[in-house]
């Protein structure tokens, strides 16, 4: 049964912020900690990774969903976050809700810090969604009569906050997000979108969901905690 | 939703062999062909569409300011993933209306820089 619940996430310059997650939580022997994908695959995948959770649920496993500071319901400023910080946050969300797995979607490979055995869902490095980011900009520069190129807003990017798509970035995120590569998987086990099958639902134009996708990521993993 | 595979068997047959064809001589561009299946396959991701309805589309079929989901987000990530799958790099001179308005220009522009890659 899905629920709303509440963790105090740790912030990059101290404290804690009072974040949202979505759970499905029976105090069940495995749970699942998901790490979203950020920014506009984020909002693509929503839909798919509740549904995940979903099916998760129906298998007898539980699942977290947290909201990272600065991100989805968070209160918290975005420019102000850093994914050093972010990664402190899934460390704490494993903590708080006693994860004995983890799940990360495309970037929230970037964010995984504890060393939980799970998966990595078709991990992606940062460099590619802020190339779209920031090309998105460009083109709608273009559109108002404005000329912006991809090399100047990433100059702008790096050296001060900027905006890209609706999303506000200091420079500390802009530029982790565009250097960083994916790190190794770890005790993490990748699992490539041909394994899922059809397209990756982060290409569409607009969010949608595939119930096929949902039922064999959801199977994967239920298959793989059935075994370990 | 049930959408079809991308490539059931019968669509696969004539892509593998333009695949092999272009293992065949190392060092050339795709062929149009290879091109154009690619194209319709990206474009067949980023809409959301059957790919029997990408396969409809001609040279007059339009996109950018025809289709209400391509905002600038959408191209932006259309544009990503045709350097990705194409294999070339897409500058910001490249972008323009005329290149993005209709499949036809779309086709031109990523055959044109794949010769130039």
């Amino acid at each position: 049964m899905r629920s709303f619940s509440t963790w105090p996430a740790p912030l990059p310059g101290g404290g804690t912020s009072e974040e949202a997650a979505l759970i499905f939580d029976q105090a069940r022997e495995n749970r699942v900690l998901v790490i979203p994908a950020l920014f506009d695959e984020a909002n693509k995948l929503r839909r798919l990774t509740v549904e995940v959770m979903h099916r998760l649920d129906l298998s007898g496993i539980d699942s977290f969903l947290p909201d990272l500071p600065g991100c989805n319901d968070s209160l918290q400023p975005l420019a102000e976050q850093t994914v050093a910080g972010w990664r402190e946050a899934t460390k704490a969300a494993a903590l708080r809700f006693e994860a004995t797995h983890i799940l990360t979607v495309r970037q929230g490979a970037l964010l995984a810090a504890s060393q939980l055995p799970g998966w990595r869902y078709a991990p992606a490095s940062g460099k590619r969604l802020m190339r779209s980011l920031m090309r998105s900009r460009a083109i709608s520069a273009k559109e108002a009569g404005l000329s912006e190129g991809l090399a100047e807003i990433e100059q702008k990017g790096r050296a001060g906050p900027t905006k890209l798509a609706g999303w506000s970035f200091g420079p500390s995120l802009f530029n982790t997000l565009l250097d960083a590569e994916l790190p190794p998987a770890e005790t993490l086990t990748d699992i490539s979108q041909d394994v899922v099958g059809g397209a990756g639902l982060w290409l569409r134009a607009e969010p949608d969901e595939d119930p096929e996708q949902a039922d064999a990521l959801a199977a994967l993993i239920a298959i793989g905690l059935d075994q370990s | 939703m049930d959408r079809e595979p991308l490539n059931d068997g019968a669509k696969e047959a004539p892509q593998m062999a333009s695949e092999e064809a272009d293992k065949a001589r190392p060092g050339l561009p795709p062929s149009r062909h290879a091109i154009d299946t690619e194209l319709r396959s990206i474009l067949c991701d980023v809409l959301g569409l059957e790919s029997d309805d990408v396969e409809a589309f001609d040279a007059e079929t339009g996109l950018f300011g025809h289709l209400p989901e391509l905002d600038s987000m959408a191209v932006a990530g259309l544009l990503t993933e045709m350097e990705d799958r194409l294999d070339i790099l897409i500058e910001d001179d490249d972008v323009d209306g005329e290149m993005l308005e209709t499949f036809g220009g779309l086709l031109g522009f990523a055959e044109a820089k794949a010769i130039e890659g």
